[in-house]
Parts: C-alpha cells; sequence; structure tokens
C-alpha cells in the first residue's frame, strides 16, 4: 500500500473541512437558492446565499458527496462571505484555472484562504467535477442575482 | 487460471506503480487476444461492406458477419438466426423493443411493470412509453435483502399489465431474479416479458427457449466483445409483427417514390451500414466464452464472490448490498465503508492500482432504495483471482486507517 501520492490530494486541511464544515445548512431568509448535482457520481449541492447591495452577507451549503466535494463548498463558502459579487465571480474563474492547472495569481490564492489546499486536486483528473460543483453553484447564483 | 490470465495483454500492466487489479468488469469487461486478433484480421483482409458486394472481399465479410449471428443464437439457444438483431448494445436493444413494439401494443391505461433495481436503461425507455401513451409505470418491491418473490411478482402483474421488463442480474445488488418464474407469470396476464441480460450473457449460461422470454437483451462489449455491438433476441412472430424504427439503407425490400417495403428478418430492423467488425468480434468473444466453458466462469465467480464476501467482513465497518447467499447473485459486490467517501475509496484504491467502480451505477430509484447517494462497486471475472481480491482487501483496510486515523 502507498499514500504518499495520495498526501498532494487529501490535505489535512480538505479533511478538516469534511469532517467539521463550515456554514453548513440551509439560509431561512436566502435571496438565491441553487441546486446543483454531478449526474455522473451522484454528488449533490444545495446552496443559498444572502445577497443584498451587491455583497455575499451569508452563504450556507447542504449536500452529499465526498470529501473534495464537500470540502470545497465549506471552503468556497468561506471564501465568499462578506465579499462583493464581483470578487465572487473572480475567485470562482481562479478556481476554475487552479483546476485545470494553470498558473493563478498568488494574490488572489491568498485571498481565499484554505481554498489553496485544494490545488493538489487538478493532479487528480477525475476528481476535478468533484472540487467546481460548489463554484459553479455559486457562479449560477451570483449571475442570476446580478442580472 | 494463468493460461486464461495471459489472454488479456491489457492486465499485465502497472497503474500507478502498482501491477493492475482490474475489479470493474461489470462497467466494461477486458478483450482477450482471441477477439482482438479477429477484429484486426478483419480488417487486414476482409474489410467490405455486406449484403450488397458481388466480389469476393464482400462475400467473406457477409459470411463472417452472419457467422457470428449464428454463433450468438446458439449461446443463448434461439430458434433461428432470424432472431438475433445486431443492435449498438443493451440500451439500444431495450429501445427498439419499447418504441417498435411499446407504441404499438400499448394503450392508455396499461400497465408496464419494473422493478427498483433497473439500470436506468431498462428504466428510461418504459418511463418514456407510459409518458407518451398514458401508461402506468409499476415497480416490483424489493424484500430487504435485494430479491424480489414471486408473491411480489404475482400481486404486481393484473391482467392490465402489458410489458413486464426486468433485469436477468443487477448491476448493483447482484441480484439473480427468477425470469422463468416472472415470465410464466407475465404470459398467464397476457403480458409480454423483456429481460436485460447485461450483466447476465457474460457471466451465466441463458436459454431463450427454456426460459420463455419473449425479447431479451445483452452488449458485447461485457462479455470480451467490443464496444457498441450488441443484441436484441425476440421471439420471432413477435418480430415479425412490429415495425422497424430505423429506415434507410440494408433493411429495405423495394423502394418506390411514396412507399418501400421492409427486409425480411432479422435485416429489417438493421438499418444503415452496420458494425461489422464489432459483429464478427462479438462472435469470437463467444468462441473464447464457449471453449473455456460459462458454467466454468460462473463457478469461478461464484468462488471469488464466497471468498470476497468473507475477508471484506473481517475488515469491519463494511455495509455489503444485496443477497447474502453467493449463489443468489452475480459476480459483483456493491458495498460502503463507513467513513470513506466511494469516490475517496476509489482514488486511494486507483492509486495502489486498484480499479474499482464508485457513484451511482446508472440506478438512481436503486440509490434512493438504498438510502444512499453512491456506493463502491467490485466485480470480477473469469481472469480475477483470489490475490486480486486480497489486493482489494488489503486497499479497503489501508483506506480505512487512511481516512480515519491519519486525519
Amino acid at each position: 500500500m502507498s499514500f504518499n501520492n495520495l498526501d498532494q490530494l487529501y490535505r489535512s486541511v480538505i479533511m478538516d473541512h469534511y469532517k467539521k464544515p463550515r456554514n453548513k445548512g440551509s439560509l431561512d431568509e436566502g435571496s438565491v437558492t441553487i441546486d446543483m448535482n454531478n449526474p455522473t457520481c451522484g454528488d449533490r449541492i444545495h446552496l443559498t446565499l444572502n445577497i443584498k447591495n451587491g455583497i455575499v452577507e451569508d452563504a450556507k451549503f447542504d449536500g452529499e458527496g465526498c470529501s473534495i466535494s464537500m470540502s470545497s463548498a465549506s471552503m468556497m463558502t468561506e471564501a465568499i462571505k462578506g465579499k462583493n459579487i464581483d470578487d465572487a465571480l473572480k475567485y470562482a474563474e481562479v478556481f476554475s484555472q487552479m483546476m485545470l492547472g494553470e498558473e493563478v495569481d498568488e494574490d488572489i490564492i491568498d485571498e481565499l484562504g484554505d481554498v489553496a489546499a485544494l490545488q493538489g486536486v487538478s493532479k487528480f483528473p477525475a476528481r476535478i467535477k468533484c472540487a467546481t460543483l460548489a463554484w459553479k453553484a455559486m457562479e449560477k447564483g451570483v449571475q442570476n442575482e446580478s442580472k | 487460471m494463468n493460461e486464461i490470465r495471459k489472454q488479456f495483454p491489457i492486465l499485465n500492466q502497472e497503474v500507478n506503480g502498482h501491477p493492475l487489479v482490474y475489479l470493474d468488469s461489470a462497467a466494461t469487461s477486458q478483450k482477450p487476444i482471441q477477439v482482438l486478433e479477429v477484429i484486426k484480421r478483419y480488417y487486414d483482409f476482409d474489410n467490405s461492406n455486406v449484403h450488397r458486394g458481388v466480389h469476393t472481399l464482400g462475400n467473406r465479410a457477409t459470411d463472417s458477419y452472419e457467422g457470428a449471428r449464428e454463433k450468438i443464437r446458439k449461446f443463448i439457444n434461439a430458434n433461428s438466426t432470424k432472431e438475433i438483431i445486431y443492435t449498438r448494445g443493451t440500451t439500444t436493444s431495450i429501445n427498439t423493443v419499447a418504441f417498435a413494439y411499446g407504441r404499438q401494443n400499448v394503450e392508455e391505461g396499461d400497465e408496464i411493470v419494473i422493478s427498483y433495481m433497473e439500470h436506468h436503461s431498462n428504466l428510461i425507455p418504459w418511463q418514456q412509453l407510459a409518458k407518451e401513451k398514458k401508461a402506468v409505470l409499476k415497480y416490483f418491491d424489493l424484500e430487504s435483502d435485494g430479491t424480489i418473490t414471486l408473491e411480489t411478482v404475482r400481486n404486481t402483474i393484473t391482467d392490465k399489465t402489458k410489458i413486464v421488463a426486468i433485469t436477468m442480474a443487477s448491476n448493483v445488488l447482484g441480484t439473480i431474479n427468477p425470469i422463468k418464474e416472472i415470465a410464466a407469470i407475465a404470459h398467464e396476464h397476457g403480458a409480454i416479458i423483456v429481460v436485460d441480460a447485461a450483466q447476465a450473457a457474460p457471466h451465466m449460461p441463458i436459454d431463450v427457449q427454456d426460459l420463455n422470454v419473449d425479447f431479451l437483451g445483452f452488449s458485447g462489449h461485457k462479455m470480451c466483445g467490443p464496444t457498441g455491438i450488441g443484441v436484441l433476441y425476440g421471439k420471432e412472430k413477435l418480430l415479425e409483427e412490429m415495425e422497424p424504427i430505423e429506415f434507410g439503407g440494408e433493411m429495405i425490400d423495394f423502394v418506390d417514390l411514396y412507399d418501400s417495403t421492409w427486409k425480411e428478418l432479422p435485416w429489417k430492423f438493421e438499418g444503415g451500414t452496420p458494425n461489422i467488425a464489432g459483429a464478427i468480434g462479438l462472435g469470437a468473444a463467444i468462441d473464447f466464452l464457449t471453449e473455456i466453458g460459462i458454467e466454468n466462469i460462473a463457478n469461478h465467480e461464484h468462488e471469488l464472490v464466497e471468498y470476497a464476501l468473507n475477508e471484506m467482513e473481517k475488515i469491519g465497518g463494511i455495509s455489503i448490498y444485496g443477497p447474502r447467499d453467493p449463489k443468489q447473485r452475480c459476480g459483483l459486490i456493491t458495498f460502503n465503508l463507513e467513513g470513506v467517501h466511494p469516490h475517496d475509496l476509489a482514488t486511494v484504491l486507483d492509486m495502489n492500482g486498484i480499479a474499482i467502480r464508485a457513484g451511482h451505477h446508472c440506478a438512481q430509484p436503486l440509490m434512493k432504495w438504498l438510502t444512499c447517494t453512491a456506493t463502491a462497486r467490485a466485480s470480477f471475472y473469469m481472469y480475477n483471482t483470489k490475490e486480486d481480491i486480497d489486493r482489494l482487501v488489503e486497499g479497503l483496510r489501508g483506506a480505512k486507517e487512511y481516512f480515519n486515523d491519519v486525519f
């Protein structure tokens, strides 16, 4: 058995978010609700966002999935809370670049906090969809709201 | 066993630094050299279109293509090659029945009965037909061990039932269904039975006359053949009464400006240039399976399942779905390991060279019944060994430790 390569994927910060998810649940007065699933594997997310005056005031998620999809959702809600919607959309774009293994702005990575721990997912092509589910849901919700 | 493994060159490789253990044959099986060589030989020497050439290559291609049909007929003991229709796979086979037979014979208020353990390929065509015809779609309930009792079958099928569609072996639970008995009950009520044999044809003997089924479909790629070729068996009388659903070349008899007539069976259902190499490859796969003996394959898999069930239970924290009796199930085990999501488990095993399936296995209603969104599945074939299962068990122990203790 070898686990060395796996340590690139499963960092302890990821497992921490998986086992103790932040912002888990559903907002009662969420202004935006998004349900998204990954039809090939069954992962699903229910995301509620409270957006006021262009600011994401609160975000909560619920759902089922693997450690990568659920920790990514937990980290995403932490990263966007209190940010304006332009920043939130920029983060989604940067996250998608990160998953493609492209070079990304180090300053933005710093702003994203724990999210940086997910960089190793790009080396596991089959798992990229797990990591991006929550971000795609957020992007859709914010875009609907800003229309 | 080593002799059989040698026939599968793909198995002799390292994946992520470990010798490959392939436990995903229920998704698609590997292909032996014999099959690969027959396909190559066809393209190297005989490639030509079928049923039209006067030239020698055309005759050779046609002889091989039709020769494979006879092998398939014999393999499932159909009465005639008129009853063997080449398709793209099980999905196309079932869609053909739903839309050629179903549209002609199902009316508003009629019932179509399926089960919770159907693969989407034997579920969605019936959902669509039921919606189109305003027919009622009904399900056989499952017992807690994932089996269907004949009492349930008797209580569900009524005189309004026109079609019963059911899998012979479940791709998730592994359950082997009593097809012969279900067919008899369906017939008592004047219904026909359609059987999804995608997981059965590669692993157990099938005699369509003994089972007395009306339609039965399977896929070549799960039984050592190539992808893109499958079979629809149908009783000749029913096929004769059905209109084709694909129209064009190959399937016509006379074509006039405003009307046309169809070729005789089986060709009226084979519009367009067929998958000739695929059919010939499937014929070679059937030769290969027959040479080993389908009974021997079934026995080998039962032994592996029994061994795997015992070894996996020793790990602790493993939930296994489906019947406990290895004799009641085909060569696959669907399970969950406590504290480790199936996707994470599949990644950990993959990094150790072990290929398993994780997800909903194209059976979402069944996942709901199991009250889980995803499961892991290890599936076996004639080339798997007890050593493969030992590697799996070692991997499961490692994954359990990694996720529960390291973090």
